[in-house]
């Protein structure tokens, strides 16, 4: 491992945050182009029909309006490319999804697009819809799907087992079984910047295209399939990016392939920005689940088996839902060691709109279970929460679930010890107790999770977790950076210009991080699963390893002793300009090798895991139903932490995030139309709703593999809040709840059945 | 199309505008790019502007309205190069993530400021309860209200 100095672990200030304070940074719809056409989509209105007829004339008519597209006008694949190509960028012959792209149109002015899109005549003979995983798992069922996508046969797009030891024996030595069924719903991602891209004609018949995301690399190669283009004809360059959480992983290769086909046809500039209604309406979001959950355990608390069946609504079409699921899978035995597993997990076609991914990427679903049958089997044995999950967190030397024995960087039973402590976690149970004592109106409760979380893609797409990164001595003295995965508000660019100025023992200030562009770096992968800043780390790493060894070389040349190299690095980086010496290199980082068995579900899952432990005290009105968090303690295990303040910035809005999907966060869905009216009816925490006493922490168990003994933080936060915060309002009311959100009707509901 | 006559940080400036235009599509057509879209429906905050001297979405206000009247965007707060105490104050304590919802947050903050030099914990929550962030879980971002409090008071005595 890297010795770590100064830089490591400093709250140093985002240098992004400039520009952004003073309404300088540019995202998307920001930027116009000459000549540029504003696109809007017509789309579907029914859940399941076939178009039998697409008439633009009278579109084609209206004052403004330069083209409408459709699929025919689809030079490549007709596509939005991204695991199994079963979505269309146009809808041929089927929509199955309300909001389903069918169309587009291409103006002058976003007005004079969206006024045309109504005079787009389609005609659609509806088809019987299926609208609910149980219905579509029912024989007899139409299958709504694209056929060579359902993996699993009818509805079903993938079936994935986990089998270890022998659940039966498990639970025949077990002294208390419990089971419980558990159902979470939509999760909206809300990035306050919604989606939107442009795409810009280049010279030579290639594409450039400019967009909020998070994977430039996965819009690269959506864009050239839809255009028939090779990948070196796209180059894509990320702009400004405001929030993602999930929601730019791959709607973005759907949004820029939308833009690109107005762009290639009109052969002008063409940008798409999602209306807020719209970004709701038609968008990826967290797919609901149902999750049942059978757990053995011994007297003492040991965990002897679990058996759990996983049904995820996917939509639609397939998108991410296949490694979302293989999360769920892998994730469903939490941080806690258990000898017998057997998982099953699907995911099911439903006439929905696409599921993606969403911070947590399926490991939620399982967490809000596990978490909850942990609480139920310390009730039934009268243990101490805390004290059932200390005696079954994973410990190096380990065995996961999956069968991964895990030897270094296993800190999930120092921050069940660490955030027990700042929760003061005995005392305010009794504080707790004594307070319902003497309130008949009000109820307090305490609540607390351990969360494991795989960093990286892992065994599922070993092939993406890889990252590149360039590196540039100036002749002045500066160094330009470039790396492949992107920021997009978590701080991956200071911690990238932490690590590559402490690699290269030169201040920050000399160091500059150039902004995204395929065209700049290797395929380095998404940024994702809380790999982005691991990966492009290792990257840089290599890259100033490589550097270094010139800076020395040259340096000996003209004299100056390495022990100078910092002071005189302008005279160096002037001697490589006149000794015609290469100043660039390029870094490459893979992750260690995993492994995953499709029949058995076994392998080394993950390169590394993250951990955290969460305790939250809440306030229930037990009238009004209404929870309210009073009190929050965090502890993580993230390996060493580059950066303290951002690290704990991504703590902080993870535990919003999170309360927000325990108690406030849902969207109905009716026959496949969701019932949301924009961020008017769908309830994000605001300011008077998050504890603002959290108390932050980090145990830092070194990764050695990682940058300085860095691995993720980014999806955990969420992940670990949401339980401690359903688990405290659980405690609160003495009732388990069996489904996410915990919003007042439904907690006067629990109640009420309790009275 | 019809002109208006309108006065943006401090100058006057003369646009264009259908008369159902809001203040914040002529805003950014004008090229004051720094009032954001969030949400167009006033649920957001983040096209937050200051319509004489108060904090209002300018989504939810035609821009007709706001002739005759002094508008402040983010892009006029800053003194050239010497940023105002509160984005200052947001930079130190590290209250911007993805910068969406920052210059709506500052302006909001920047209206209560003005009115209320010494705001409690609650007076903070209650003036920035319509600016929704995503991302930071708005701890910093009241901690940096209160560094600008404090330190724009201490400018003043000072």
């Amino acid at each position: 491992m890297e010795k770590r100095t100064t830089l490591i672990g400093a709250s140093v200030p985002r240098p992004d945050a400039v520009d952004k304070v003073r309404g300088e940074a540019r995202y998307v719809d920001d930027l116009a182009f000459p000549g540029m056409l504003h696109v809007a989509v017509v789309r579907s209105p029914h859940p399941h029909a076939k178009v039998l007829s697409i008439d633009a004339s009278k579109a084609l008519g209206e004052p403004d309006v330069v083209c409408v597209v459709t699929h025919r006008d689809v030079p490549g694949a007709n596509v939005v490319h991204v695991i199994y190509d079963d979505q269309p960028a146009l809808a041929d012959g089927v929509v199955r999804y309300i909001g389903e792209p069918v169309a587009l149109v291409g103006a002058v002015s976003r007005r004079a697009a969206r006024k045309a899109t109504l005079e787009v005549r389609v005609e659609y003979e509806a088809l019987p819809a299926v609208t609910d995983t149980r219905r579509a798992l029912e024989s007899g069922a139409p299958v709504i799907c694209v056929p060579a996508a359902a993996e699993g046969g009818g509805n079903v797009f993938n079936r994935m087992v986990l089998v270890k030891g022998d659940v039966d024996t498990g639970f025949g030595q077990a002294d208390v079984v419990v089971e419980g069924e558990y159902e979470t719903g939509y999760q909206e991602h809300a990035y306050l910047e919604p989606q939107g891209a442009i795409a810009v004609p280049d010279e030579a018949g290639s594409m450039a295209v400019y967009a909020s995301m998070q994977c430039p690399f996965y819009v690269q190669g959506a864009v050239a399939k839809a255009l028939g283009l090779p990948l070196a004809k796209v180059r894509v360059v990320q702009t400004t990016t405001g929030g993602a959480f999930g929601g730019k992983e791959d709607v973005p290769s759907q949004i820029a392939t939308l833009a690109a086909l107005v762009a290639w046809t009109a052969r002008r500039p063409a940008k798409l920005v999602l209306d807020r209604g719209e970004d709701v309406l038609t968008t990826s979001k967290r797919h609901p689940s149902r999750v049942h959950y059978r757990t053995g355990a011994k007297a003492d608390g040991t965990i002897t088996a679990i058996d759990v069946d996983v049904v995820l609504d996917a939509g639609a079409y397939q998108t991410l839902s296949s490694a979302v699921l293989w999360r769920s899978l892998v994730t469903a035995a939490g941080p806690y060691r258990v000898p017998n597993v057997h998982v099953v997990a699907r995911s099911v076609a439903t006439n929905t709109v696409p599921n993606g991914a969403f911070r947590g990427f399926g490991s939620p679903q399982v967490i809000f279970p596990h978490e909850s049958q942990m609480d139920r089997i310390a009730e039934r044995l009268g243990l101490d929460r805390a004290e059932v999950r200390r005696r079954n967190v994973l410990r190096p030397g380990d065995r996961t679930s999956t069968d991964h024995r895990i030897e270094e960087s296993v800190g999930i039973a120092e921050t069940l010890d660490r955030a027990v402590v700042l929760a003061d976690w005995a005392e305010r149970l009794s504080r707790v107790e004594a307070f319902n004592k003497t309130h008949a109106d009000r109820h307090r409760g305490l609540g607390i999770s351990c969360v494991l979380y795989g960093v990286g893609l892992g065994g599922k797409a070993p092939s993406l977790d890889k990252a590149g990164a360039t590196m540039k001595l100036e002749a002045d003295g500066s160094v330009t950076v470039a790396v492949g995965t992107v920021e997009m508000g978590q701080g991956l660019s200071t911690a990238i210009l932490q690590v590559a100025s402490e690699a290269l023992g030169i201040p920050m200030e000399r160091v500059h991080l150039a902004p995204m562009d395929t065209s700049r770096v290797p395929d380095g992968g998404p940024t994702v699963a809380s790999r982005g800043t691991m990966m492009a780390a290792l990257a840089v790493l290599d890259a100033a390893r490589k550097l270094r060894e010139r800076v020395v070389a040259v340096a000996r040349e003209v004299g100056i002793p390495d022990a100078a190299a910092a002071e005189r690095w302008s005279e160096i980086a002037r001697a490589f300009w006149t000794r015609n010496v290469d100043p660039a290199v390029e870094g490459w980082a893979k992750t260690e090798p995993v492994s995953w068995d499709p029949t058995t579900g076994l392998g080394d899952a993950y390169p590394v895991y993250a951990f955290a432990t969460h305790v939250a005290e809440v306030e229930v009105d037990l009238a009004t139903g209404e929870a309210h968090v009073v009190d929050f303690a965090a502890a993580h295990d993230s390996g060493t932490i580059l950066n303290r303040a951002l690290a704990a910035g991504q703590v902080e809005g993870g535990i919003a995030q999170g309360l927000g999907f325990a108690l406030s966060e849902s969207i109905p869905q009716k026959e496949g139309r969701l019932v949301v009216n924009g961020l008017t009816t769908y309830r994000l925490p605001t300011i008077r709703d998050v504890p603002l006493n959290a108390r932050v922490d980090f145990v830092e168990a070194a990764f050695p593999a990682g940058p300085f003994g860095m691995k993720g933080i980014g999806e955990v936060p969420l992940m670990a809040a949401h339980a401690a915060v359903a688990r405290a309002v659980a405690h609160a009311m003495g009732r388990d709840p069996a489904r996410y959100p915990l919003d007042p009707p439904y907690v006067r509901e629990l109640l009420s059945a309790s009275a | 199309m019809t002109s208006l006559e309108l006065t943006i940080n401090g100058a006057r400036r003369v646009v264009d505008a259908n008369p159902g235009d809001t203040l914040l599509e002529v805003l950014r057509r004008a090229g004051h790019v720094g009032v954001k879209k969030g949400c167009g429906s006033g649920d957001c905050g983040a096209c937050t502007v200051l319509l004489d001297g108060r904090a209002v979405n300018a989504c939810l206000v035609l821009a007709a309205k706001a002739e005759k009247r002094a508008i402040l965007t983010i892009e006029g707060l800053a003194n050239g190069d010497a940023l105002h105490p509160i984005q200052e104050a947001f930079l130190d304590e590290g209250a911007v993530q993805c910068g969406y919802c920052t210059p709506g947050m500052v302006l909001s903050a920047y209206d209560l400021l003005s009115r209320n030099p010494t705001p409690s914990e609650g007076e903070i929550r209650e003036a920035i309860s319509g600016n929704l962030c995503r991302c930071t879980g708005y701890v910093k971002q009241i901690r940096a209200v209160q560094t600008a409090a404090e330190r724009m008071r201490s400018g003043r005595n000072g």
